[in-house]
């Protein structure tokens, strides 16, 4: 499994990612599931909120998301390709339009080199590319020590805040 | 012009740091080529048939002196001594090596230049009118708006990964010298009848493989606005446009996939959720960029004085009369005139600059213009801020520079890509067609004669030679590995946009002087009393120049 990057950290990655039929049971322990998953089997997911997470594909809306997103745990963004820049949309709009607070990934093919970007669209958890050192990573997700433009970590634009 | 505050300056250093970081790491093989290539592209730097090019930013086309010298020194340093001027208002440079390219952006900075996102999938320079803020059709002028909106665009993070480039052209004025039409979004900026400032919004509009003229989605935007509406136009293209294939991958494709009306209900519903959010300009951001692009000190002159005195150089010296008429342009100020340096000499490719004459520039803006110039797509340069009183010894001095090529607008003043002399997507090469061709109509009073004409040429159907929208266009096209050229008419870049159509089989390159002359000389002989060619065209018809240019001599 890829080493994760959270909250400025590099730590375990606990959450595995079957391939699951919607009509197949929850496996044991934290599970990423899709969203055809997640809407068809609720009742499940409910009793067992803190260990079932969502995981989106790019071409997903999360308007399609059963149930309110308050309770998921880690919703995971599906990057197929590093230059896919669709789930740096997709992040936006759970932070900023759902309102979703819980730890939002990114995982498929992000690159380091995409992680000051991938924080300032409301990122918290990255799996990197397996060439990537994690550890080394990590200097990677402060590039920018300010930024013109409104986003997920910074409601404001800079107009709003120059001295 | 925009001067940085701390913060900007800072902002930029964290890119250069970044960027030489990224370097590094590819050097040491920790970075895979693919991965770099996104990362050296937004910083400018892509690799052509013969060396990397790197692309610098000229925002909006405006450069101080001191940016010029800068520019001059780099191209001694680093490079072999000359540039070029890009079509889309930037200057790049043929021979850096990716090595010194961190060493060259921090130069850069030094004098608040860079060169992010001058290319890749991503949000590219603004362009804009080469005469804003002088010109005196204008109506609101775009340099703060442009401003506003490059800091906006400028490692906008959700942006960066779009389907493909993006570029956006602004407008202040009723003519429309910015080309809004073929860009993927267009604004002119406009007045309501409550005579508050906003946009008109085209999306869609661009040349390349599949020219199309924008559509336009809003008529009226007020211009508090404009960053929302651009977020939401951009965020529906970054989550719906095709990724899978890159010939359909821009918004023009998307906009005529979805039709416009859905394209407009897509982005309209968008904008709902960000509208007067805080991205909503406040007047204090309006004043703040406003206060940067105040009129200079003009001197107080006498206009009718200096109207005598040029007409007096005029009737005395008749290369300057022609210089005068063809190179410098109204002003809104009595007394002053914008002067283009024409970077279109026989012999040189069109757009080319050498260091010298970039030193020569920042020394003639410091001792004619406010110390600023401004780079045109046309692949000229101007200054916008000339007193009248001065044209005559500002010619003097432009003649011996190379400047002073008084072909502006004409025929002899050509826009055309690097092509296949530079270029690897070249099918053919293109600065040996516009040489051939000016030395064709080297007789400069027929050229004259012949008035406005734009011919346009590309090396490839990327179109970076803007050749659909010549009046005259011509393409670099590949026969079975041969180098051939199609011949295109009837294009326009301006308010009453068209695109050209194409006349028929492709040509050698040895022809094509030929089949130009024979196309001018129908004109000159059909045409009827002030009719330009394009007019000439549209009254003929395709089919009159298809004839001339085909016809089987019997
Ligand atoms: S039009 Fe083609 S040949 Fe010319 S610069 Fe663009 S890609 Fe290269």
């Amino acid at each position: 499994m890829p080493a994760l990057i959270k909250d400025g950290a590099v730590i375990d990655n606990r959450w595995t990612r079957p391939v699951l039929a919607a009509q197949d049971p929850l496996p044991a322990g934290p599970v990423l599931v899709s969203l055809e998953y997640w809407n068809a089997n609720a009742a499940q997911i409910t009793a067992r909120a803190d260990s079932v997470g969502l995981l989106l594909q790019p071409d997903e809306d999360p308007a399609a998301i059963r149930g309110g997103l308050t309770d998921i745990p880690l919703i995971a963004i599906h990057f197929p390709a590093f230059t896919d820049g669709r789930g740096f949309s997709l992040a936006r709009l759970l932070r900023e339009r759902f309102h979703y607070h819980g730890e939002l990934r990114a995982v498929g093919a992000p690159i380091r080199d995409q992680l000051s970007y991938l924080v300032r669209v409301g990122f918290n958890a990255f799996e990197l590319a397996e060439h990537y050192d994690p550890q080394a990573a990590l200097a990677s997700l402060a590039d920018f020590s300010d930024s013109y433009q409104a986003a997920a970590d910074q409601p404001l634009p800079l107009f709003r805040r120059r001295g | 012009m925009y001067l940085y505050d701390q913060t900007d300056r800072q902002i930029i250093a964290d890119r250069v740091a970044q960027f030489r970081d990224q370097t590094a790491r590819y050097l040491a093989g920790e970075i895979k080529d693919e991965e770099f290539l996104p990362l050296r592209l937004q910083n400018g730097l892509y690799i052509q048939r013969l060396a990397p090019m790197l692309r610098i930013c000229i925002p909006y086309g405006l450069v101080s002196a001191a940016q010029l010298r800068r520019l001059a020194a780099i191209t001694r340093q680093y490079d072999k001594g000359y540039a070029h001027l890009t079509t889309r208002q930037n200057i790049q440079l043929n021979w850096p090596a990716l090595e010194d390219v961190p060493d060259i952006l921090a130069d850069l900075a030094e004098v608040e230049m860079h060169a992010v996102q001058t290319s890749g999938n991503c949000i590219r320079n603004f362009t804009t009118d080469q005469f804003a803020g002088v010109a005196p059709d204008e109506l609101i002028d775009p340099r703060p708006y442009c401003e506003i909106m490059r800091q906006w665009a400028t490692f906008h993070p959700e942006f960066a990964f779009l389907p493909r480039k993006f570029k956006i052209a602004v407008c202040g004025s009723t003519h429309d010298r910015a080309a809004v039409r073929f860009h993927d979004i267009g604004l002119n900026l406009r007045q309501n009848e409550q005579g508050e400032a906003g946009f008109e919004v085209l999306v869609g509009g661009g040349l390349g493989r599949t020219p199309v003229i924008g559509s336009v989605i809003r008529r009226f935007l007020p211009a508090v606005h404009i960053l929302s509406y651009l977020e939401a136009i951009l965020r529906v293209y970054n989550l719906k446009g095709n990724r899978d294939n890159r010939y359909k991958a821009r918004i023009k494709i998307l906009v005529r996939a979805m039709g416009v009306e859905a394209f407009r209900t897509a982005v309209e519903a968008e904008w709902q959720h960000l509208k007067d959010g805080p991205s909503t300009l406040t007047e204090a951001e309006l004043a703040r960029a406003k206060g940067f692009f105040t009129a200079p000190p003009y001197a107080n002159v006498d206009p009718a004085a200096t109207t005598a005195t040029l007409a007096e150089q005029a009737a005395g010296d008749k290369a300057f009369a022609n210089w005068l008429e063809r190179n410098t342009h109204a002003h809104r100020v009595a007394g002053y005139r914008s002067v283009t340096l024409s970077l279109k000499p026989t012999g040189v490719p069109p757009g080319d600059i050498t260091a010298a004459q970039l030193d020569s520039v920042a020394d003639l803006t410091e001792r004619y213009s406010f110390g600023e110039a401004r780079t045109t797509h046309e692949q000229n340069m101007v200054l916008a801020d000339v007193e009248a009183a001065q044209l005559y010894p500002l010619w003097q001095e432009l003649t011996p520079l190379g400047f002073a090529t008084p072909t502006l607008g004409t025929l002899l003043d050509m826009v055309c890509c690097p092509g296949g002399d530079f270029c690897s997507l070249a099918n053919a090469k293109s600065i040996p067609i516009a040489e051939t061709i000016q030395r064709r109509f080297a007789d400069l009073d027929y050229v004259y004669d012949l008035g406005d004409l734009d011919l346009n040429i590309s090396g490839c159907m990327n179109a970076c030679g803007h050749h659909h929208v010549g009046h005259i266009g011509i393409l670099g096209v590949d026969k079975k590995g041969r180098e051939y050229y199609q011949v295109q008419l009837g294009g326009n870049s301006g308010e009453d946009a068209a695109l050209a159509k194409v006349l028929g089989p492709a040509f050698e390159e040895s022809e094509v002087p030929d089949v130009i002359e024979k196309i001018i000389a129908s004109y000159v002989a059909e045409r009827v009393e002030g009719e330009s060619f394009l007019e000439a065209y549209r009254r003929l018809g395709h089919e009159h120049f298809k004839g001339v240019v085909y016809a089987r001599p019997d």
